[in-house]
């Protein structure tokens, strides 16, 4: 597969490492009330779909950025490649 | 002055097979910059100043006594002779202060030129670089032999510089070899 | 011997002469000529054995879909099993032997299986399992192993390299038929970045088999004149002997250069194939048609083969197959091969099963006529056919051609799950759902006329490319429609073949049916049709088609198997490349290496790294005798050991601390300047990950250590949690693991070695425990020293830059050289941390929380950090959990081994009682006997329990005392000296 670096352009997907689903940008709260149950699913519950996916990917021979790539697990298709850390701040994990 | 001599990453000969020349390069010291928070307008002016440019993406400017490449977003690798640098890293931090983070590379990296009209052949069964399609100062950092390298494209139309990681020096090294002499 | 059979014409060089051997005996080909065209140039039909029933085989094509003629080649470590001979180049000196056999060709013993053939049909090996049985094991296995399979490996070693290499284009043409070259004219011209890679090793295509002319030179002469102008392009390569494998996603493609396979042997350092891996924008398929058999009993005998390929040995090749022969065709192309055979003085008379078949002047046509069966034991000797009204005749001939249409090789159109679909016209399948930017041009399209493929291929490249202005010149070239009766079989026929290579015949198609596995991937698996090594190109077809006929489907409702890279066999050695042997990955060297070589140490491989293990001396004769030695004088007096495979990052920034306190489950924020920590990072389910220490070098810079195995994993996490979770801070990370050379100094003795090497004050009061700082050494050499200790001495680890690192550790070992200091390597610092209770991967072992480590408190409630959370859940925090304990044995003699269970002394030895296990075990020359590291369930509350340690695997079984896992030192006292 080719990604689509948002800077670097179009790069093998071998020189990546996949991590799977971008929901674990979305580190729960550690002081809210059910922070355990939080944690769990956070932990141990993903969705891993047949079709569109936004997953985790990190440029490991390229220049160390983690990507959200959204996927078509079926057909393989790339429709949009992001930095992580752009969709973190979008999420509201800014300081 | 200290005693201690050091040593070249692998202290090899330049050989020449066909018509490429491989020759390892222990006279560049390095450093990586990385621009703090908020703090990339200094940087930049700070890195302009001694380059006369930033590095854009995926480029390096050859520029003397120091040159640099871009490693990833607000983040440059800086080379410059050892002769004169060894204390590369301390410089840069006394130039970019809070601006920047400052880290030496120097021990890191094993430098090879290589040069010589088949030198693009010898790329492909090296790397996924286009090799054909980079200009002079094009940088793209990829694996060559599983090893992380850095491949620039340098002035001369046959010239690349590949820095890989020091410790696998002879690895590389030996896998140069092959590919040129595959290639021959 | 002579080449009885060779005749005029053809793309041979009759200059150049090439001997060759097969099955031992010599015999003269030319350059141009394929092994399988020479040997029938020699008049040798007969070139193998059958898979299943052993029966005589000679190639049925001249490409690369040949089932039948598969031989050994070349010889020695070098030889190649099952390589076709229809596609092997002819060299000088070339050996190839057949296969699959037992005695000699002519008269292979195993040749019997065919009398057996009751009992060897569809599904014989399935059933073998079902009765008797015992008789599996015993009797049918072994003899399906012995009878089955086709060539044997040479089990030897490969002496041959392979590369693998890169290649980027705008445009990657597949096949240089007329399609293919017309498409790569038309894009070359336009400037574009073209690749066009073709299998064979002389481009063309069916071109160099035909006779037809285009505009006004023969097709072969234009094909040749257009090769010439695109290798005189700069942005054209062509790559001939290269088979494009797979298509995968994106534009990436898969293809095999056979770049030494038609030379005797490899130059020196040259490949003899690579594996290409091409990056493209656009791809047009130009990679032609397959013509397919047409069954009928005994239709596999040597000489019968296709129309086209009799077609290409009369054409190319200049060899006649046999002076008298036959063609049985259900289509007009078989026709044309009648006409070319004719015109070179073959004597020719064609079987048409069309009552409408075209008649000819020049030779029989028997139209409503069929073949029903042949004679000839090692090949065709005689056809039988029935004619239109009924009755029967034998014809004389020593070749047959069948011809039953032509299947658009529409197989790397697949590979990203697309599916063919039917085209009645053509009666076959043709290209629909294509990969992301790939056309198909010319037959592969199911344009079967060289002026179709033409136009195509000029019409492919100008709207791949996206060209503005007119298409170039279509030159002229025959135009002729296709005309076809589908004809799959023979009525009545049974021993007949329709899978050549894997003995599948029209009798086995039909069994399955009548058993029930009647979806076509049920047929492929019941049957083995079209799984050998040509994957059924000329066989599926004709399979799918009675299945069809016997469900009383269509063909589309059947459909299709799947499609799957390679095309054709690819070489385990091109997909390995130079990673083999020594060179299986990359070597790293420690700083030190040189030195450790010249001490005689032996190495061992941690990850990629090479570390010294041990420093035997010239008196000790095991290994124990040198770990002992480094041990013990380590303790004694001082130790040396290369640490610099420890992962290192460099981490910076304004909020350094607080990102440490996120990764670290312990807290960092009030580390003072000018001290390290040990720390404790969790995985999100708050079970441990990995340490190390982190020192602060200044406010806003520490340096943080991993351990060697886990240096690429953590850092990947660190950067993961920095870019994910928290992109605000100020942080900055880089490794640099291999930027200095790190060597710890243990032992009393260590600050007076150091003392002669550092620059400045390293006394207790000046640089106490967990100190750290930049400092210089030998008079201004820029080093850091950082205060801590695995070994649990008095301990340095001292670092300059790698350059540095051989002068540091002869310095060293100079300095120290008044102290008896002493190297040691991995294996001394394993005894020396287990002595001193300190845990490593085996403790860290993927399912151990810090609790489990005896370092719950560590985990900081007072902050936030990776696994906190998780790591306080119920589960990880039972009464009983398991407490690292140390493990001594009550016999002082007996060893306790790593892996060994605990169970309670006078309890049940099972899985059901389980009380711990044994992580790190090793014998301590300190306290003289053997002693582990353990976790144990409640292990805190148990010491001074005598427990068994049992593996019931290795036949163990010892008494043991549960006590303290700090062995050495437990107050620490020596580390703080």
């Amino acid at each position: 597969m080719i990604i689509d670096h948002p800077l670097l352009g179009p790069r093998d997907s071998a020189e990546f490492t996949y991590m799977g689903d971008a929901r674990l940008i979305e580190r729960p709260s550690p002081d809210s009330p059910d922070a355990a149950a939080a944690f769990y699913d956070y932990a141990y519950l993903r969705d891993n779909p047949a079709g569109w996916h936004r997953e985790l990917w990190f440029h490991e021979a390229g220049d160390r950025s983690w990507l959200v790539v959204t996927r078509n697990t079926v057909t393989h298709e790339i429709s949009k490649v992001e930095f992580a850390s752009d969709v973190a701040r979008a999420k509201g994990r800014s300081k | 002055m200290h005693d201690l001599i050091p040593i070249p990453a692998l202290g090899v000969a330049t050989q020449t097979i066909g018509t490429i020349t491989i020759a390892e390069n222990a006279g560049v010291a390095l450093a990586s910059v990385a621009a703090r928070r908020g703090r990339a307008d200094i940087c930049a002016d700070v890195l302009t100043s001694i380059l006369g440019a930033v590095p854009d993406v995926g480029k390096a400017v050859l520029h003397d006594p120091e040159a640099g490449f871009w490693m990833a977003a607000g983040q440059w690798m800086i080379g410059a002779p050892m002769d004169t640098h060894e204390d590369l890293a301390d410089q840069l931090k006394a130039k970019l202060g809070d601006a920047a983070s400052v880290t030496e590379q120097s021990g890191g990296w094993v430098v090879f030129d290589i040069t010589g009209a088949a030198m693009p052949d010898m790329c492909e069964i090296l790397c996924n670089a286009p090799i054909r399609r980079m200009a002079a100062g094009d940088v793209q950092r990829t694996m060559i032999h599983q090893l992380g390298c850095f491949v620039i494209r340098r002035a001369a139309d046959d010239h690349i510089r590949i820095l890989g990681p020091r410790a696998s020096a002879g690895s590389l090294h030996h896998a140069l070899i092959t590919a040129a002499t595959a290639v021959a | 011997m002579t080449q009885k059979n060779r005749i005029a014409g053809g793309q041979i060089d009759r200059n150049t002469t090439c001997k060759f051997t097969f099955d031992g005996r010599t015999y003269a080909g030319h350059a141009g000529d394929t092994l399988a065209s020479a040997l029938l140039a020699n008049g040798v039909r007969l070139m193998g054995r059958s898979f299943k029933y052993h029966r005589p085989r000679g190639p049925m094509t001249a490409s690369s879909d040949e089932p039948n003629a598969l031989v050994h080649l070349r010889s020695g470590a070098r030889t190649e099993p099952n390589t076709r001979a229809t596609t092997t180049e002819l060299f000088d000196g070339l050996t190839a032997t057949s296969q699959n056999r037992l005695g000699s060709l002519s008269f292979d013993l195993l040749a019997v299986n065919d009398r057996l053939s009751t009992f060897l049909t569809a599904g014989f090996y399935y059933k073998t399992f079902m009765w008797p049985a015992a008789f599996w094991e015993k009797v049918y296995e072994p003899i399906i192993r012995r009878a089955a399979g086709l060539g044997t490996l040479s089990f030897e070693d490969d002496p041959d390299v392979y590369d693998k290499g890169f290649l980027h284009c705008d445009l990657l043409i597949i096949g240089a038929g007329p399609a293919g070259l017309m498409a790569a004219l038309t894009a070359a011209r336009s400037g574009a970045e073209v690749i066009l890679a073709d299998e064979d090793f002389r481009m063309g295509g069916r071109l160099n088999s035909e006779t037809y002319t285009i505009d006004d030179a023969a097709g072969a002469d234009w094909a040749a004149a257009t090769v010439s102008e695109l290798a005189n392009m700069p942005n054209v390569r062509l790559l001939s002997r290269t088979t494009v494998i797979g298509a995968f996603d994106h534009g990436i493609y898969g293809a095999v250069e056979r770049v030494s396979d038609h030379i005797a042997t490899p130059d020196a350092g040259k490949p003899r194939q690579i594996l290409w891996r091409i990056y493209t924008q656009k791809t047009i398929l130009a990679a032609g048609a397959i013509e397919r058999p047409i069954a009928f009993n005994n239709n596999d005998r040597p000489g019968i083969m296709t129309a086209s390929a009799l077609r290409s040995y009369a054409n190319r090749f200049g060899v006649a197959v046999n002076k008298r022969t036959a063609i049985f065709t259900n289509d007009d192309d078989g026709h044309r091969t009648a006409t070319d055979l004719h015109a070179k003085g073959v004597k020719v008379i064609v079987i048409d099963p069309r009552a409408d078949a075209p008649r000819a002047r020049d030779y029989e046509v028997l139209a409503g006529a069929q073949v029903v069966d042949t004679m000839g034991r090692l090949g065709l000797t005689f056809a039988k056919v029935c004619l239109a009204d009924g009755t029967e005749r034998i014809i004389e001939c020593g070749a047959l051609g069948t011809s039953g249409g032509w299947n658009p090789n529409v197989h790397l159109t697949c590979h990203q799950r697309g599916r063919p679909v039917w085209n009645d016209a053509l009666a076959a399948f043709v290209p629909d759902d294509l990969p992301a930017g790939m056309t198909v041009a010319g037959a592969a399209k199911g344009d079967m006329s060289t002026a179709g493929a033409l136009a195509g291929g000029a019409q492919a490249a100008h709207s791949a490319l996206e060209l503005k202005g007119r298409l170039p010149a279509i030159p002229q070239a025959e135009d002729a429609p296709v005309n076809i009766t589908p004809f799959w079989y023979v009525e009545g026929a049974s021993r007949a073949w329709v899978d050549q290579q894997n003995d599948v015949t029209v009798k086995d198609v039909k069994l399955s049916h009548q058993e029930g596995f009647r979806s076509v991937e049920h047929l492929k698996r019941y049957t083995t049709l079209g799984m050998g090594t040509d994957q059924g190109k000329t066989a599926n077809m004709g399979g799918l088609a009675i299945m069809a006929e016997l469900a009383g489907k269509t063909i589309p409702e059947v459909g299709t198997t799947m499609f799957r890279p390679p095309y054709t066999p690819v070489a385990i050695g091109a997909f390995g490349g130079r990673h083999r042997g020594q060179d299986f990955h990359p070597k790293r060297l420690t700083p030190s290496h040189k030195w450790a070589e010249e001490q005689g140490a032996v190495f061992v491989e941690v990850g990629n790294w090479m570390r010294a293990q041990w420093f035997p001396r010239k008196d000790e004769t095991t290994w124990r005798e040198s770990v002992d030695r480094e041990v013990l004088a380590t303790r004694k007096s001082v130790g040396v050991c290369d640490v610099t495979t420890l992962g290192k990052v460099d981490v910076q920034g304004a909020d350094a601390a607080d990102f440490l306190n996120l990764i670290y489950c312990n807290g960092f924020a009030k580390l003072p300047v000018g001290k390290a920590r040990y720390g404790l990072m969790l995985r999100e389910d708050g079970i441990a990950m990995d340490d190390g220490t982190a020192a602060r070098m200044a406010e806003d810079h520490f340096v943080v250590t991993t351990t060697t195995a886990n240096a690429l994993s953590v850092y990947r996490h660190m950067e993961f949690v920095r870019q994910c979770l928290v992109p605000d801070l100020d942080v900055q990370l880089i490794s640099t693991t291999e930027s200095w050379a790190q060597y710890a100094v243990a032992g009393p003795n260590a600050r007076r070695v150091l003392e002669k090497i550092v620059d400045q004050d390293i006394s207790n009061a000046a640089f106490s425990f967990m100190a750290c700082a930049n400092i210089t050494v030998c008079g201004g050499l820029r080093a850091r020293l950082f205060r801590i200790s695995f070994s649990g001495e008095l301990a340095f680890e001292i670092a300059v830059p790698t350059a540095y690192g051989d002068a540091l550790i002869r310095r060293i070992m100079t300095a120290g050289a008044e102290f008896d200091i002493t190297p040691y390597g991995t294996e001394a610092l394993g005894v020396m941390r287990i002595e001193k209770g300190h845990a490593t991967g085996n403790e860290l072992n993927g399912t151990t929380t810090a609790a489990n480590l005896g370092m719950g408190r560590m985990v900081s409630d007072k902050k936030d950090s990776i696994g906190s959370v998780l790591s306080r859940r119920e589960g990880l925090n039972r009464a009983d959990d398991l407490r690292a304990v140390g493990i001594k044995p009550i016999d002082p003699t007996q060893p306790v081994p790593a892996g060994a269970h605990l169970m309670i002394s006078d309890g049940p030895v099972d899985a059901a009682h389980d009380q711990g296990y044994v992580t790190s075990a090793c014998y301590s020359p300190n306290l003289g006997h053997h002693i582990a590291l353990a976790f144990l369930k409640n292990g805190e509350g148990r010491i001074g329990e005598t427990m068994r340690l049992v593996s019931p695997l290795t036949d163990i079984d010892v008494q043991v005392e549960i006590c303290s896992a700090h062995f050495i030192d437990p107050k620490g006292e020596r580390l703080r000296a």
